[in-house]
């Protein structure tokens, strides 16, 4: 399977890529009588037992526990309105955000988020579109200073890479601090920076291609 | 008969423009030549070039629009001033209304709305040069924006014309055989399972000519389908 710089399997919306019983359909894919068929047009992955379509462009969708970058779109009497870069609004209640105990009748919450502000949150639920975040879990805060750059939000895997050694390795040659959201917001912060975007732009723009990794340690080095 | 000004538009067994009855015009296709919209797509056919750009899904505003279950498709079929010998009148005329609306049918039945609740998926159509068969072009065009876009699909739909002149069948009209020929019929069609999507007709044809217009039009689809999933491929087969 693996060759140096080869392109991997890709599929077209419509194309069989085998037949149900040993393997069962995946995500990116769709079951048609006994055919597993592409949903996307996408990079095929084959695992033991299924198959799997990472699609190469297309919106974020956002999914339970799902680590997300926003951006404050709106105060609200009661929580914030946060751009999530999806086709949808996330909303962060007043109690998933802040610990203390706040009197909505004397405080206004842009002290704690105004607009425009950055924050880390993580995605408890997306019923119908409605997205509720939370910034309960550790490791969510108010982003500040850094840049933003986005991606393909498909993409987010590939630039995490197997037990974060993709991103891990840009931290450590750039020396930054890098927070990545399955939204395709990724922020960036440290020394430098130039160096680690344009590492972020090629994993972007080469995601389907093997040897990834070793090209993208010969541009930091 | 179909004489134009003393021309035969067919003649031992060849057209106007030197084809075969049973044969396509020369094709181009392309996709991401817009750069802002999340997919798009070119395709020609000898003289006809439709640009389509799919934006979404997004939020589907104004509100009454949404639908709290699935997303919506919006589509926008629009002739250029410059597309036609005689210039258009620039906003939806009648025709601009009703191709729209064929077109959207014509692709709703392979996406994957429910995924996509409170949004739409637009559609916008381009084209800026008319000679015949302009909105199986169309359709053409969509469907490959749509799968450039990433929009969850069943399928690609490929779509082609055929009709009839001087009692010869023929396939994907040019302009001049469009505005003369005894009747047309533009179709479109997922490939994987041959079912129909679009299926007008004009003109008068025999019930078993409909029924072999149609096979032929089965059978020309296939090199157009294959054509789509090349330059689809192609996109991302580029090796450094």
């Amino acid at each position: 399977m693996e060759k140096a710089n080869g392109v991997r399997e890709i599929a077209v919306p419509g194309e069989i890529l085998g037949k149900k019983g040993k393997v069962f359909s995946g995500s990116g894919t769709y079951e048609d009588g006994d055919n597993i068929v592409s949903k996307f047009l996408g990079v095929v992955t084959r695992s033991e037992n299924y198959i799997y379509v990472t699609p190469l462009s297309g919106v974020y969708t956002p999914k339970v526990n799902d680590f997300v970058i926003g951006i404050v779109n709106q105060v609200e009497k009661f929580g914030w309105i946060v751009d999530i870069n999806s086709p949808w609004e996330g909303f962060l209640a007043i109690s998933e955000a802040i610990d203390e105990f706040i009197d909505i009748k004397k405080v206004v919450l842009n002290r704690y988020f105004d607009v425009d502000d950055v924050i880390y949150a993580q995605v408890v639920s997306t019923r119908r579109g409605d997205i509720q975040l939370s910034m309960k879990e550790p490791g969510c805060r108010k982003l500040t200073g850094g840049v933003l750059v986005n991606i393909t939000p498909s993409k987010v895997p590939r630039l995490i890479g197997k037990q974060g050694s993709m991103v891990n390795m840009i931290k450590e040659k750039t020396k930054t601090v890098i927070r990545v959201g399955q939204n395709g917001i990724v922020w960036i912060n440290g020394e430098n920076i130039d160096k680690a975007i344009m590492a972020i732009k090629l994993i972007d723009q080469k995601s389907h291609i093997y040897g990834l990794t070793d090209e993208v340690s010969k541009l930091l080095s | 008969m179909a004489i134009i000004k003393g021309i035969e538009l067919i003649k031992n067994g060849k057209r106007l423009d030197g084809r075969k009855p049973m044969e396509l015009r020369e094709m181009e296709m392309k996709v991401g030549v817009v750069p802002n919209a999340n997919g798009s797509a070119m395709v020609r056919f000898g003289k006809t070039t439709a640009i389509a750009a799919v934006y979404g899904p997004r939020l589907a505003l104004p509100k009454h629009l949404q639908s709290a279950n699935k997303a919506i498709v919006q589509c926008r079929y629009n002739m250029a001033p410059f597309s036609v010998d005689e210039r258009v009148r620039p906003g939806s005329s009648r025709r601009e209304v009703e191709i729209s609306k064929v077109v959207r049918l014509a692709l709703e039945p392979v996406l994957f709305l429910e995924n996509y609740p409170k949004t739409t998926i637009d559609i916008y159509i381009e084209i800026i040069e008319a000679d015949g068969s302009t909105r199986v072009t169309s359709i053409n065009a969509a469907s490959l924006a749509l799968a450039d876009a990433g929009v969850p699909m069943k399928d690609l739909v490929v779509a082609v014309s055929g009709g009839k002149i001087n009692g010869k069948l023929i396939i994907d009209l040019n302009g001049i055989e469009d505005n003369n020929s005894e009747a047309d019929i533009p179709m479109a069609f997922i490939p994987g399972k041959k079912e129909i999507t679009l299926l007008q007709m004009d003109g008068e044809l025999k019930h078993e000519e409909i029924k072999e217009i149609m096979n032929n039009i089965f059978k020309a689809g296939e090199e157009i389908y294959k054509m789509q999933v090349k330059v689809l491929k192609d996109k991302y087969r580029v090796i450094v």
